[in-house]
């Protein structure tokens, strides 16, 4: 057990280290291999000689890559300073560098914008895990019924529909023709607790309906298969109550491959907060990137990215965790 | 290594004519089970007029349209911006009306946009089936470091957010790149981006279905009689995945097309004026919509029936040639 949770983390430390890699080049190799330099992109918009000067010595774009990779991994560890002669810096971990729109730090940014893609996520996943794996459940049991064939032609059309698409349609029967949340905006939590729920729930509705499908159809397939073992049988022979059956033997060895699709699903659903977010106008971490990319503040995007990333991987390895500690068949024996 | 003439001539003569008496009646019971299925059938008709309707855009867009990027500030309120008239200034002239602060032509905006959608998602779809389906087999195959290697990359790349690595992408690309520029080099950048992060679906399946098949007696026979590793893979593995990887990438495209909107919806994605679902989106948002539901509507029931016809086409294709198949 201490031996497969301790691999796993080794593993996932070994991931990040990769895609801190992946990140490095993508933003200070390629750039430079296809004859942008990297100091203009970081730069921003038209800068002048001695500002690219400046940000090549403050960067360290001067330097061997291996340097560059070097201090870029530091900072992000350990903090590091920014030195271009007159203009000193000490930038504290986790350092993403600062923007140059604004010379606010990335970090401060991502900070800020978290709190909105985290609310719209984490509300989303609960709204299309219990709505997703109930009726998908209710499917497999009454399969081939009315229920099933609706809930097929349902979540086919759901997994049809973008979001920026229904987001836009909602956006314009709940807010603009029946006037039930007037300028739905984003409320902090800790301002109004009421008040970011209601604001919240068009986007959650909307970003759950997507995933709702999925989930509705996986629970259906797994639970069919687990219906047709024969624990199952034993345990309806053993004159058991059909809601044990189907809650206790059935349901909780149907739950495990989902489990493990929703810890991979987890930056699929990051991806589709970004784009209902930016349908609904909030300023969450794809604004800031987005924006980032318009006004071409490189530090802002490469900071979103590897947060993510980050994020993301993290998080993984702490589905497989506990994964491991619910389910003992999953541990290596 | 030489076999004896003995073996050589009983295997020449016998094993491939099985192979392809089984291969034949795969593809055929698959088409005769998908003729039956009705929705499938409709969905491959209407993407079948899709595609020339995409093909042939300019043809229609001059019979019944203007061209795609032409304004027409005549027909807007100069005090507004939107469309004179109702339902965003439709008439016999505009069959879905015009833009609002340019005047463009919906219609041939929705049609140019079929071009776009179909062009990177089919392209990107290929570039995915290509690389999944090497390294698939790869990893499936050879197995050991290798399948360590691309198992965990292809868990690391469904992991990642892509829509941001891909905003991240299309930020460090500059104007001008692999002698591309403009809208030529965006749609390459889309193609490259979406099939990147789209690869590890096929390339799951296809490990999945390798690591099955590499036991079974008709490829120890094709190593024993000396055929090298590439001559295994493409030879005997590559006609056994063709069929669930056709499956899948019919799956897969839907998917694709989504992406493809997403990212110009985003305004990463092909560059303005160039007409796409997901740019004709764009425009619809900030307030538009809500004065003309069709600057929305026309997009996103284009994006929406597409997706849905592929994803029946797909279901049905799964009924028919991988009948143990389902869920993902």
């Amino acid at each position: 057990m201490a031996r497969f949770i301790l691999g796993r983390l080794i593993g996932g430390i070994v991931i990040l280290w990769l895609v801190s890699v992946l990140a490095f080049v993508l933003f200070f190799v390629i750039p430079k291999a296809l004859g942008n330099n990297p100091a203009v992109l970081f730069a921003g918009r038209s800068p002048d000689p001695a500002t690219i000067a400046g940000v090549t010595k403050k960067l360290g774009l001067d330097r061997s890559y291996v340097d560059q990779y070097w201090n870029f991994l530091r900072g992000v560890f350990a903090g590091r300073h920014f030195d271009s002669g007159s203009d000193r810096s000490w930038c504290p971990a986790p350092c993403l560098g600062y923007s140059f729109r604004n010379d606010q730090p990335v970090w401060s940014q991502i900070v800020d914008a978290l709190p909105v893609t985290a609310s719209l996520s984490f509300g989303a996943a609960v709204l299309f895990l219990v709505v997703g794996v109930s009726t998908g459940v209710f499917s497999a049991v009454r399969r081939g019924g009315l229920f099933d064939r609706i809930a097929a032609a349902v979540s086919l059309a759901g997994v049809s529909l973008p979001v920026y698409f229904t987001g836009l349609l909602l956006l314009l029967l709940v807010s603009y023709k029946w006037h039930i949340i007037d300028n739905v905006h984003y409320v902090n939590f800790t301002h109004n607790p009421a008040l970011w729920a209601w604001n919240l729930i068009p986007a959650w509705l909307v970003l759950s309906l997507l995933y709702t499908a999925n989930y509705q159809r996986l629970t259906r397939a797994s639970m069919i298969e687990t219906l047709g073992e024969d624990y199952v049988r034993t345990a309806r022979a053993k004159g058991l109550r059909e809601r044990t059956v189907i809650g206790k033997h059935a349901l909780r060895p149907a739950l495990t491959p989902i489990v493990t699709i929703f810890g991979l699903d987890l930056g699929v659903l990051f991806g589709g907060a970004i784009l209902t977010e930016h349908t609904f106008g909030f300023r969450g971490l794809g604004a800031i990137s987005i924006d980032a990319v318009n006004t071409q503040d490189l530090p802002v995007t490469m900071g979103v990215t590897l947060f993510a990333a980050f994020f993301i991987i993290l998080a993984n390895v702490l589905v497989d965790v506990t994964y491991a500690i619910i389910d003992p068949r999953v541990r290596p024996s | 290594m030489t076999a004896p003439p003995g073996e050589m001539m009983v295997d020449s003569v016998a094993a491939p004519a099985v192979v392809q008496t089984e291969g034949r009646s795969l593809w055929r019971s698959g088409w005769i089970r998908l003729r039956r299925d009705k929705p499938a059938m409709i969905s491959g008709i209407f993407l079948i007029l899709l595609a020339l309707i995409a093909i042939f855009a300019p043809v229609i867009v001059s019979l019944l349209g203007h061209p795609p990027n032409e304004p027409h500030y005549d027909l807007l309120d100069p005090n507004t911006a939107a469309p004179r008239g109702r339902f965003g200034g439709m008439s016999w002239d505009y069959l879905l009306g015009v833009e609002p602060v340019n005047g463009r032509d919906i219609f041939s905006r929705t049609v140019y946009g079929a071009r776009v959608s179909l062009l990177v998602a089919l392209l990107a779809t290929a570039t995915a089936v290509i690389i999944g389906t090497v390294l698939g087999m790869l990893a499936g195959y050879l197995g050991g470091l290798w399948d360590t290697i691309i198992a965990r990359l292809m868990d690391l790349l469904l992991s990642v957010p892509s829509v941001l690595f891909a905003i991240a992408i299309v930020a460090v690309i500059p104007n001008k790149a692999f002698g591309l520029s403009g809208s030529g080099l965006r749609i390459a950048v889309l193609v490259f981006v979406i099939g990147i992060f789209a690869w590890p679906y096929i390339g799951r399946i296809v490990r999945g279905q390798v690591l099955s098949l590499r036991e079974r007696e008709f490829i120890e026979a094709s190593r024993s009689l000396g055929a090298g590793t590439f001559t295994v893979m493409f030879r005997e593995l590559l006609p056994n995945v063709a069929a669930p990887v056709l499956v899948y990438s019919t799956l897969l495209i839907p998917t694709n097309i989504l992406n493809e909107a997403a990212l110009s919806y985003l305004g990463v994605g092909v560059r303005p004026p160039t007409a796409s679902w997901g740019d004709s989106l764009a425009v619809s948002s900030h307030g538009w919509y809500s004065i003309e539901p069709i600057f929305m509507l026309a997009p996103g029931l284009a994006i929406f029936a597409t997706v849905l016809a592929f994803n029946l086409l797909g279901d049905g294709l799964r009924d028919a040639f991988d009948p143990r198949g389902g869920g993902r």
